[in-house]
């Protein structure tokens, strides 16, 4: 029996997608048989980010309303075999399913793969109840601004009510130089702020945009830094200890050179 | 909070008791008292004559209240009330509630109201967005970032006090601060808020026995 892991953030914008397609394929780098499970219905995007949006058949109201069976929506990555995506339908709204129907259809996948992976809408109306319903942990992201702490904590109480007790926090888009000068939130800041553990924080990278853009999730690349956070995140929920990443950038020559003589 | 039983109704030796949840709105207890009476226990309560016993708990009750309830446990004929078990608005077991502590703990967080009847004392955060309101004062072991009502019912002789105050609002009976707009500090520690001449001050937390001699009130 799989683990399924809702998304959420609140907020709009703080990267619910990128993140879930991100940890998706950082467990499925592990070797883990994950799917991921888009209930964004009327705005989906992970197709798009995974780079599978020409491959959509069917999608997740087709199997709720029976128009097909549960593997037949299921699209498989054109990378890994043992990553698959179950879309969103585009032409719905949040309505088109309830609660009760996607915690089902969870519930099936969980027989079959190790995580099920959903990535949760915007807001805290239907599309956010549909998308907990199933799922048994949350993350939560968030971003160092003040209105995305504020929406993470709403939604943090809300899941809480929704009986999904200790959701773990994820910081996205952390720009080292707005925190070093003070201009952005710090991590222990919101950390203290929200109460919940932290699974990890994702510097800010412009290869994600990058990445996105071209239907390649960023953990493929082994050199960038959000690629990096992501795949440190990924072992954490494997249950390995990974220490948080160092934010600073590694220290160049000449200011080796200049520590040795005692100038730096 | 919904799932929890407003009434609930044992049966002793000589008939019934119905024991009403003192915290809950009164209106939301008369509604769980007719359905249970009408609808999921009806077939249970008719019958032969029986006693009923009403205990209020801590809730202070009027007449018409009460009232209220014997109309509803009236319109079954086989129910009759032989006690009524409450304490009366201003009797002395209420001023002894007010003079008392209620301890609450946890996260009050964004979206989320906290409202005490009497003093409080919160040992935890109150978020941005998060309320927490009592008719009396309010003591919070912890941060306070939030909007705090203290004396909300118009009581401007409550105070708020808390370990770590940035708060995004404060209110004391009907006087409203916004601090820091008002205060010209960003935040502060072991401080507390009171009303002095219709305006909002803040002072430090042992200065207190100054401004309010007679707190915190003695049980």
């Amino acid at each position: 029996m799989g683990e399924a892991i809702v998304i959420t953030s609140g907020k709009g914008g703080v990267g619910k997608t990128t993140t879930s397609a991100n940890i998706g394929t950082a467990l499925a780098l592990q070797g883990k048989k994950v799917v991921m499970v888009d209930t964004d219905i009327g705005l989906r995007n992970l197709d798009v980010v995974m780079g599978l949006e020409n491959r959509i058949i069917y999608d997740l109201i087709d199997v709720s309303d029976g128009r097909c069976r549960l593997a037949q929506a299921l699209i498989k990555d054109k990378r890994f075999e043992e990553l698959y995506l179950l879309p969103a339908a585009q032409t719905k709204d949040k309505d088109a399913i309830t609660p009760e129907k996607v915690k089902k259809i969870v519930g099936e996948l969980k027989k079959d793969f190790e995580f099920v992976i959903i990535d949760c809408p915007a807001g805290i109306e239907q599309g956010f109840k549909n998308a907990v319903a199933g799922a048994d942990k949350a993350i939560v992201v968030t971003t160092p601004e003040n209105a995305a702490v504020r929406d993470a904590d709403r939604v943090i109480g809300l899941l809480e009510n929704n009986g999904l007790r200790g959701p773990k926090l994820i910081i996205n888009r952390i720009r080292q130089k707005m925190l070093k000068s003070g201009e952005m939130l710090g991590v222990d800041e919101i950390v203290s702020v929200l109460a919940i553990d932290l699974l990890g924080i994702v510097p800010d990278d412009e290869y994600v945009i990058k990445c996105a853009n071209t239907g390649e999730p960023t953990v493929m690349s082994p050199n960038s830094r959000a690629s990096i956070a992501y795949r440190n995140i990924a072992r954490r929920i494997l249950g390995d200890t990974v220490p948080l990443m160092r934010l600073e950038d590694k220290p160049g020559l000449m200011t080796k050179v200049k520590k040795i003589f005692g100038l730096g | 909070m919904t799932s929890k039983h407003l009434v609930s109704i044992k049966g002793v030796k000589d008939g019934l008791v119905f024991k009403l949840d003192d915290q809950c709105n009164y209106d939301d207890l008369l509604q769980e008292m007719r359905d249970k009476l009408e609808k999921t226990h009806q077939r249970f309560l008719a019958g032969p004559q029986i006693h009923v016993h009403l205990k209020f708990g801590k809730r202070p009750v009027t007449e018409e209240q009460k009232d209220q309830i014997k109309e509803i446990i009236g319109r079954h004929g086989n129910l009759e009330i032989r006690s009524i078990d409450c304490v009366m608005p201003n009797s002395p077991g209420i001023v002894q509630e007010a003079a008392g502590i209620t301890v609450k703990r946890g996260i009050v967080r964004s979206g989320q109201t906290l409202h005490c009847e009497g003093n409080v004392l919160f040992l935890g955060d109150v978020n941005p967005g998060g309320s927490l309101t009592s008719s009396g004062d309010i003591y919070i072991l912890g941060s306070l970032r939030g909007m705090a009502h203290a004396g909300a019912s118009g009581n401007e002789e409550a105070i708020i006090s808390a370990s770590h105050m940035k708060p995004t609002q404060l209110r004391i009976g009907s006087v409203i601060s916004r601090p820091p707009d008002e205060w010209g500090v960003e935040e502060t520690y072991m401080e507390f808020a009171y009303v002095q001449d219709g305006k909002m001050e803040i002072d430090k937390i042992h200065h207190l026995h100054r401004v309010r001699p007679d707190l915190p009130p003695q049980p």
